[in-house]
């Protein structure tokens, strides 16, 4: 069963009603409780449960220490390319706005391959627009093969593969998928991907098991928030997280909750998404999936990031740029969103250790 | 003839029906199960079930066990 | 309170399997399903031994009990298979607990022959319940070959020693979709009122009994201990807290 029938069955399910009878009685149970399922899961993310956050938050605290200890893996995106032919009406790289079109050249991606790697970070996040034309695979596979030398830990996020592709890509040495959903609910989701091949919803949903099947040692899902109702998101991201830990018990699986940044285009967010709301949804998936990974990306300001390292997360990006050919280049060009935590590697790094946490810059190498 | 019952070779008299076997052994009839050649043979076949040499017999038992 | 435990199309109340093995007299048998209720009991199949005249057990093990063969002394899938079929020929139903054992020293199950031998007999109908080793991959690949149940080691069979794998066990019950049964090892009613709370679906006790000074009285000590535990269970017992609430919060720098 695919996870597409996993969210079907959701198709007519009352969220508004079941949060309803969700009581703050429950709640404290569930903070307690040993193991969650997807009801439980949705109960810890009702209105009701926003009411007992710092319960929430020791428990998770307490668990993600256990599971993962007081460290923090860090890593970078790299944008190879922002050509793109999809629509989204939310993304600052989308197909009508004007902006600068511009791919890496080999010799680009190894300069600023070089430059990632002197701040000591060997795990990797390279992402391209969708364009099968200007991105190709091939052109993928040829920038894995320069990076390759420089990172122990290849993640891609880019257009959804068949699984021959992602078999291909892990062949040449990729280890990581990230791929965002971006609206679990169908019908946003029409609504925000008007045209492009990313108007296949099924065919995104369905690629993390496309990527598992073909091998992929880790996968990363998420919702982006503001787009919809994030308390159903936050459900369908950790139901989805937690199908593919079940399906494939050998991959590392893991979310991001990343929410809305200012961005070329002007889309507001639909929905406001509070920090509250972020620290409620991460606490609840923490607290439903103890070995889940959660991925907090430069999105998120600095100060806000500071406290998040305590709550559930495991992933922090760092030294971050969303140009392509920003770190060696022009870094005014326009980005795919706007950074809020400016801070570089180093700069982390202190962050963390003054909390007693250690940052890891390397977790994984492919032998 | 020669047939092997419980895994040990025996002799027993020509035309020997499975009845007469379970009795020859002093066995009550409804406390044993009887494996003829691998097949399992119910009661009320034993008596015309006759053996030939070579046949393959086990005779069981439900007994305690967890 | 209405809690069944479905196994194979039945509907059981009693929570308690017992095995029939080790008795001094086969005549406690009935007294002790008698005074513990349970409905489902263990045989097991064996050549007869013409030197020594035994008693059919199933004649002790009352009409109205599920009678479970066993297929213990099976040293690979086909035995197990072979014993499975014989004994459902023979009239005991289609449920049997399978129980591949290739280790004399600590009688500990074969995971790899006991999926096999799952695959095979849940193929022909039967009920399966296996007797494992609490792993979970190899209880996965029980759920995958159609097992009714999984019925992990508490500890060595024989051994009174108690839950002794109890953080396995726990695992197998959190993630397995079956009910979780846990078999051999439990020497004290405490023990199976300990499964029992964990949330264990039954517990099958053979030795802690048949070996008790008193068997029948024994046997209703462990008729409530399950009972116990199973209520704890169901009551879902209140958390222990095992941190100090250090005096900042983690939260307060939220702002509604």
């Amino acid at each position: 069963m695919s996870f597409y029938e996993v969210y079907k069955n959701f198709n007519s399910f009352d969220f508004e009603d079941f949060f309803k009878r969700v009581t703050g009685e429950r709640v404290k149970k569930l903070i307690t409780k040993n193991r969650l399922n997807g009801f439980d899961y949705l109960a810890l993310l009702s209105p009701a449960a926003g009411k007992h956050l710092e319960e929430m938050a020791w428990r998770a605290r307490r668990l993600t220490v256990q599971h993962f200890g007081r460290v923090m893996m860090l890593y970078t995106p790299l944008y190879l390319s922002n050509f793109c032919v999809n629509h989204c009406v939310y993304c600052g790289f989308q197909v009508k706005n004007r902006l600068e079109r511009k791919k890496l050249t080999p010799l680009e991606v190894e300069r600023e391959a070089r430059i990632i790697a002197s701040t000591g970070l060997k795990h990797i996040l390279i992402l391209t627009g969708e364009s099968r034309r200007e991105s190709p695979v091939s052109y993928i596979r040829a920038c894995v093969e320069i990076l390759k030398k420089y990172f122990t830990s290849i993640s891609i996020e880019i257009y959804p593969l068949e699984e021959e592709e992602y078999a291909e890509l892990i062949a040449t040495g990729v280890d990581g998928l990230t791929i965002y959903q971006e609206a679990y609910d169908e019908n946003i989701y029409a609504r925000l991907h008007p045209a492009g091949p990313k108007r296949n919803y099924r065919f995104r949903l369905e690629a993390p098991e496309r990527a598992c099947r073909a091998g992929m040692r880790a996968v990363n899902v998420g919702a982006l928030l503001g787009l919809h109702d994030w308390r159903s998101e936050a459900f369908f991201t950790g139901l989805h997280a937690n199908y593919l830990q079940d399906t494939f018990p050998e991959a590392e699986v893991s979310i991001s909750p990343p929410r809305m940044r200012p961005h070329l285009g002007g889309f507001q967010p639909e929905v406001e998404v509070g920090d509250k709301n972020l620290v409620q949804y991460m606490l609840a998936f923490r607290l439903y999936m103890p070995r889940g990974g959660i991925t907090v990306s430069t999105r998120e300001p600095a100060w806000l990031r500071d406290h998040l390292v305590k709550l559930g997360a495991t992933r922090m990006s760092a030294g971050s740029c969303t140009v392509v050919g920003g770190r060696s280049g022009n870094e005014h060009d326009d980005g795919q969103f706007e950074i809020s935590d400016e801070r570089s590697v180093a700069e982390m790094a202190r962050m963390l250790y003054g909390q007693g946490y250690q940052p890891v810059y390397k977790d994984w190498q492919m032998i | 003839m020669k047939i092997i019952l419980n895994g040990k070779e025996e002799q027993v008299e020509e035309r020997t029906t499975v009845a007469g076997l379970v009795k020859l052994k002093g066995f009550a009839p409804g406390t044993v199960i009887v494996e003829y050649n691998n097949e399992l043979v119910k009661q009320e076949n034993w008596d015309a079930t006759v053996l030939k040499s070579d046949d393959r017999l086990e005779i069981l038992r439900f007994v305690g066990g967890g | 309170m209405n809690d069944v435990l479905k196994i194979g199309g039945q509907e059981l109340n009693n929570r308690l399997f017992l095995g029939t093995g080790k008795f001094s007299s086969n005549k406690y048998i009935p007294e002790v399903v008698r005074i513990s209720g349970v409905q489902v009991v263990t045989v097991a199949l064996r050549r007869v031994d013409p030197e020594y005249e035994e008693e059919n057990i199933a004649a002790f093990v009352p009409q109205d009990c599920v009678l479970m063969p066993n297929t213990s002394g099976a040293r690979n899938a086909q035995e197990a298979v072979r014993i499975a079929r014989l004994a459902r020929a023979a009239g005991c139903g289609n449920w049997v607990k399978i129980e591949v054992i290739t280790d004399n020293r600590y009688l500990l199950p074969d995971n790899d022959e006991t999926v096999k031998a799952t695959e095979i007999l849940a193929g022909e109908g039967f009920v399966v319940l296996p007797y494992m080793s609490p792993d979970l991959a190899a209880a996965k690949k029980l759920v995958a070959a159609g097992a009714a149940a999984v019925m992990p080691l508490g500890a060595p069979i024989g051994s009174n020693r108690g839950l002794k794998t109890k953080e396995l066990v726990r695992i197998l019950i959190d993630e397995i979709p079956l009910p979780v049964i846990v078999d051999a090892g439990i020497g004290r009613p405490s023990e199976a009122a300990e499964a029992m709370e964990m949330g264990a679906a039954a517990v099958l006790v053979n030795t802690a009994i048949a070996t008790a000074g008193d068997p029948v009285a024994m046997a209703g000590a462990f008729s409530l201990a399950v009972k116990a535990g199973r209520m704890a269970y169901l009551a879902e017992p209140g958390e222990t807290v095992e941190y100090a609430r250090a005096s900042s919060p983690l939260t307060g720098f939220l702002r509604d």
